[in-house]
């Protein structure tokens, strides 16, 4: 008997809402099918099976709150028999396993027995409040603000998925500040080269097919960090643990508010045709909700690119546990200064966040150069 | 196990002593009878050890030490606290539980104290005593005080290693303390030689280079001569262990139904039995007369009921008071 | 004043304690000759003579007791038991009669005995030599158990318990013999815990040997750290003052996890602090193996900093 577990879709997931199957018992799945929607703090995400085999039982039922690891459904493996061989008229045996008892919080609201005796003195109705603490348990603070009278109730829809999310990327995010000492670099890149690379591809494209800016970034991000096992990978266990692929995790805004950033794999590996597939493809998925749960778990760097909202350049702070953050800014003409001559060029400022247990600022400016340097050589990407 | 003849032969003590011995045995033996009664009543509770069938040991022993000596002794040891000197009333209070017994209620039967005596209890752990005593010799002897510690404790103690350490550090730090061993042939239930390959007790302490004495413990003049030469021996050279001989009549405590021995042993032991071979060798040779034998009988009787009056109105600590006594106030 | 070693503190307050007081001696195995298997009551001997530097066979329960029937006799006695590994030979001396004889006896006779021990792990001594069981001791009423984890301690306690009426457990922690500190020589109470480092994010309670690895620790996550020092009877005072400010904590102890000296920490937290609490309290105790030999494996088996660490990282989401 296989056991299909609540997969972790991230550093920061500690039980899964399961939202749908997509399998049913009998079916048989193989590697890498999609079987189940499970909804996280940050988004719903489809799950993929890793096993093989034939569906014996779905454990879990679609709205049960299943704690990371927890069994979600039993297969048969292809070798097995499909029942173990009983003895002829037996009586039915008890079965051992029971099911996983009900993941703590699935149907209690947590609150902090200090923010229990806080509430009552302020007056705060807690069971409407979300948490902030371990297993979203609300806290003092949580409470605290609330008293402040922060988010109003009937704030936008759904409140408690937003505020769900709110939650997740504040954890994830003090971790980082609390945990991760970061350095940063910036350095000014031309994009002349770039720009008119760029032009002259889309002039003999179709509009769909055209390539933007944002895809040779990622690309050539991807590209300089396979010398920089530093910056591309993860911080555990007081250790450095270099990736073995690069998936670039890319920042997403969404409308309704939060911020997401799943991977798109390979990104050295892939053609720029692919590349901007991929990316259209996973801000259309993101901002549906229906993001796969290897996209959510796997990227090992992240590279964040605010220059449409105008900013010169972008500081960020680092997804933990990975090593390294990539801002770009706005690309937009500035003077500048090569060969003698002054002119204004169209020049973006690149940006990196690192975590200084893993690399030095000497690496990081050795990465900002190789990554101005593949920008100047656009058709090679 | 042969049963030696009892007693016999002239008693070669002051006709005072000799009564004052027997009067001693007699107090406990009344005591004791009294207790294994009151039990039956549910008036005493828990484990109640009786010591009926020994009563010559500590009635010899104790008139051969010293006021300034100390005394170590076990869960059988209602006895030697009597004669040591705390009051019968004292005694029947603590059975009872009461306020006014001689610890206070909080230890029963197995844990009589009193520190005006120098009796430090009323051990229910076998053999724990004797590294207590060796201590307490041991401050005796730093502090160069004349006093000796009498450590009073059974044959199945002697298996413990308490037993053997103990009688190493006495040895080897020569301190004043006797080891008085009241061997009654059985530890609980088992017999001494189902329990130990080397049944000469007395080897056992020799081999620690240790001085030994022995003697038949159901012949108090025996008893009192030997515990004497113990004494003076402690006083002036170093530790002694000595053997007395003895037997217990009644079961091992209220709980034994006596299944390991056998009831003719027991009936061949009742004629060594120290009270009547003690009474009968005195009034053979002119030192006691049945007359006088029932006025020390009934003047024990009479303390009996008094002790069990007093214990009978006496007052229970309140349970407010528990944690009191764990530690000194500060 | 300058700084002196945790060992030489020790030593030092064995010296002041028989130069002080003639009721005074030290018993034990190898005190004497060998100067202390820790070379703490190194040359004692020489100072004190034989009678009050008093080397024992190895004896444990022989000479415990005899410790309990001197100072019975008017003494004051300090005996050595080498580590807390061979008090349990000593144990029944212990429990059963330095604990109780004031008790059973009504209060009639206290026990104004001292005995020292060496305790702990940390040195590839493997699991024989290297149990941390302040704990089980910590459960017997009528004894008071003290764990100097700072060199004034290590100097001060043995006056203070001396000084005590009634049984004292002084337990010594080899891991911290190299330690350099200041040593007033002022008097110390043998009866709060301290507040060791102020912080305001996680209250970290520990005792003995850990106190260093939960400093450091604090280092890291703004811990506000409370040596207990007096493991029996416990002063939960300055943790609960502590929880109040931080309401969290993680407690961090040397025994084992299942019934011991954590667990009554964290109950008495549940007791008297449940309202204060932010999230669950924590614990980093010794994996529930015998110590191993192997350094690697003795590291994995003790609480380390790390660990306290990520325990109080834990208590956040």
């Amino acid at each position: 008997m296989i056991e299909f577990k609540m997969p972790s879709l991230g550093a920061d997931m500690d039980e899964g809402k399961l939202l749908e199957w997509k399998v049913k018992p009998g079916d048989t799945v193989k590697r890498g099918d999609l079987v189940a929607v499970v909804e996280t703090p940050k988004a719903a995400v489809d799950v993929e099976i890793w096993q093989e085999g034939v569906i014996e039982e779905l454990v879990a039922k679609p709205g049960e709150t299943v704690p990371v690891g927890g069994v979600l459904a039993h297969l048969r493996g292809a070798a097995e028999p499909k029942e173990a061989p009983a003895k002829p008229a037996a009586e039915p045996e008890p079965r051992p396993e029971a099911k996983p008892a009900p993941a703590p919080g699935a149907t209690r609201h947590l609150v902090s027995p200090a923010a229990r005796k806080h509430a009552r003195e302020l007056g705060v109705d807690v069971e409407q409040l979300p948490g902030s603490g371990p297993h979203g348990a609300v806290t003092v603070e949580d409470v605290e603000n609330a008293a402040k009278g922060a988010p109003k109730k009937e704030a936008a829809p759904p409140p408690d998925k937003l505020a769900a999310m709110r939650k997740a990327i504040a954890a994830a995010m003090s971790r980082s500040k609390r945990e991760i000492p970061h350095y940063y670099l910036s350095q000014a890149i031309p994009m002349q080269r770039a720009a008119d690379w760029l032009t002259a591809q889309n002039e003999k494209r179709p509009v769909a097919d055209r390539l933007l800016m944002g895809a040779l970034q990622l690309k050539a991000v991807a590209l300089a960090l396979k010398d920089f096992p530093d910056l591309n990978g993860f911080w555990r266990d007081n250790a450095l643990q270099p990736a073995p692929g690069i998936h670039v995790g890319v920042a997403i805004s969404l409308r309704q508010g939060g911020l997401i950033a799943p991977a798109i794999h390979d990104v050295a590996e892939l053609g720029l045709d692919e590349l901007m597939k991929a990316l259209a493809d996973l801000v259309r998925r993101a901002r549906a909700g229906s993001l796969r749960s290897s996209e959510m778990s796997d990227p090992t760097v992240t590279v964040t690119n605010l220059g449409d909202q105008g900013v010169d350049a972008v500081f960020p702070v680092i997804y933990p546990p990975q090593l390294a953050i990539v801002g770009f800014g706005r690309l937009a003409p500035r003077p500048w200064a090569e060969d003698g001559m002054t002119g204004a060029v169209p020049v973006v400022v690149a940006s990196l966040a690192g975590d200084h247990r893993a690399s030095d600022g000497h690496r990081g400016a050795r990465f900002l150069a190789a990554l101005a340097a593949l920008l100047q050589e656009p058709e090679k990407l | 196990m042969k049963v030696p003849p009892p007693p016999s032969g002239k008693v070669e003590l002051p006709v005072a002593l000799s009564l004052a011995l027997l009067a001693d045995m007699l107090r406990i033996r009344r005591m004791e009878e009294k207790c294994a009664e009151l039990y039956g009543e549910g008036k005493i509770r828990g484990f109640l050890h009786l010591y009926i069938g020994e009563e010559a040991v500590a009635a010899g022993a104790m008139r051969a030490l010293a006021p300034e000596d100390n005394i170590v002794a076990t869960y059988r040891e209602h006895g030697h606290a009597l004669l040591r000197g705390v009051s019968m009333d004292r005694i029947m209070a603590e059975m009872y539980g009461k306020r006014e017994g001689c610890s206070g209620g909080r230890g029963g039967s197995m844990h009589l104290f009193d520190a005006a005596a120098r009796f430090y209890g009323g051990n229910a752990i076998v053999g724990g005593g004797l590294p207590l005593a060796a201590g307490l010799a041991l401050a005796a002897k730093l502090k160069k005080e004349s006093r000796i510690t009498a450590c009073f404790f059974g044959e199945g103690a002697v298996a413990e290693g308490a037993f053997h350490e103990s009688m190493n550090l006495a040895q080897l730090w020569r301190l004043p303390v006797a080891y008085f061993c009241e061997n009654n042939l059985y530890a609980m239930g088992t017999a001494l030689e189902r329990s130990e390959s080397q049944t000469d007790l007395c080897a056992k302490a020799a081999s620690y280079g240790m001085a030994t004495l022995k003697a038949d413990g159901m012949d108090v003049a025996a008893v009192h001569k030997t515990a004497q030469r113990a004494r003076e021996h402690v006083a002036t050279k170093g530790p002694v262990f000595v053997e007395f001989q003895t037997y217990r009549f009644r079961a091992h405590s209220m709980f034994d139904p006596e299944l390991y021995r056998d009831k003719g042993e027991v009936e061949a032991w009742k004629e060594r039995g120290p009270l009547h071979t003690f009474s009968a060798r005195l009034k053979a040779q002119g030192d006691l007369t049945e007359g006088r034998f029932l006025e020390l009988d009934r003047a024990a009787q009479a303390e009996v009921d008094k002790a069990v009056a007093f214990a009978e109105a006496g007052t229970r600590e309140p349970a407010e008071d528990l944690a009191k006594d764990v530690t000194t106030p500060s | 004043m300058s700084a002196i070693s945790y060992r030489e503190a020790l030593r030092l307050a064995l010296d002041e304690a028989l130069e002080k007081d003639e009721r005074v001696f030290l018993m034990g195995e190898d005190v004497g000759r060998y100067g202390g298997t820790y070379a703490v009551s190194k040359g004692l001997l020489e100072k004190y003579g034989s009678e009050r530097v008093r080397d024992t066979p190895l004896s444990e329960l022989g000479f415990v007791g005899a410790g309990i029937g001197a100072a019975l006799g008017g003494m004051r006695p300090i005996v050595e038991v080498m580590t807390v590994n061979f008090s349990l030979l000593a144990l029944d001396q212990i429990v059963n009669t330095a604990a109780l004889l004031r008790h059973m006896s009504g209060g009639q006779f206290s026990v104004p005995l001292v005995v020292r021990m060496a305790t702990g792990a940390g040195r590839q001594l493997a699991a024989q030599h290297s149990h941390s069981l302040e704990g089980w001791y910590a459960h017997i009423p009528g004894i008071r158990i003290v764990a100097p984890a700072t060199v004034e301690d290590a100097r001060g306690m043995l006056g203070a318990a001396l000084a005590d009426p009634d049984p004292v457990l002084v337990f010594e922690y080899p891991a911290l013999f190299e330690t350099k500190g200041e040593a007033s020589g002022g008097k110390v109470d043998i009866a709060s815990s301290k507040v060791r480092r102020e912080g305001s994010r996680v209250t970290l309670v520990t005792y003995g040997g850990c106190l260093p690895k939960a400093m450091q620790a604090a280092e890291q996550v703004d811990g506000e750290v409370i040596d207990l020092r007096v493991l029996r009877p416990l002063d939960m005072a300055p943790v609960v003052g502590s929880l109040k400010k931080t309401r969290r904590a993680v407690v961090v102890d040397e025994g084992w996890r299942s019934g011991g000296l954590a667990a009554e920490v964290m109950a008495r937290i549940m007791e008297q602090a449940f309202y204060e609490l932010d999230a669950p309290v924590a614990r980093v105790c010794s994996e529930e193996v015998p110590v191993p030999y192997a350094k690697h494996l003795e590291e994995a088996a003790l609480p380390q900093t790390e660990k306290i660490v990520a325990a109080a990282q834990g208590l956040f989401a």
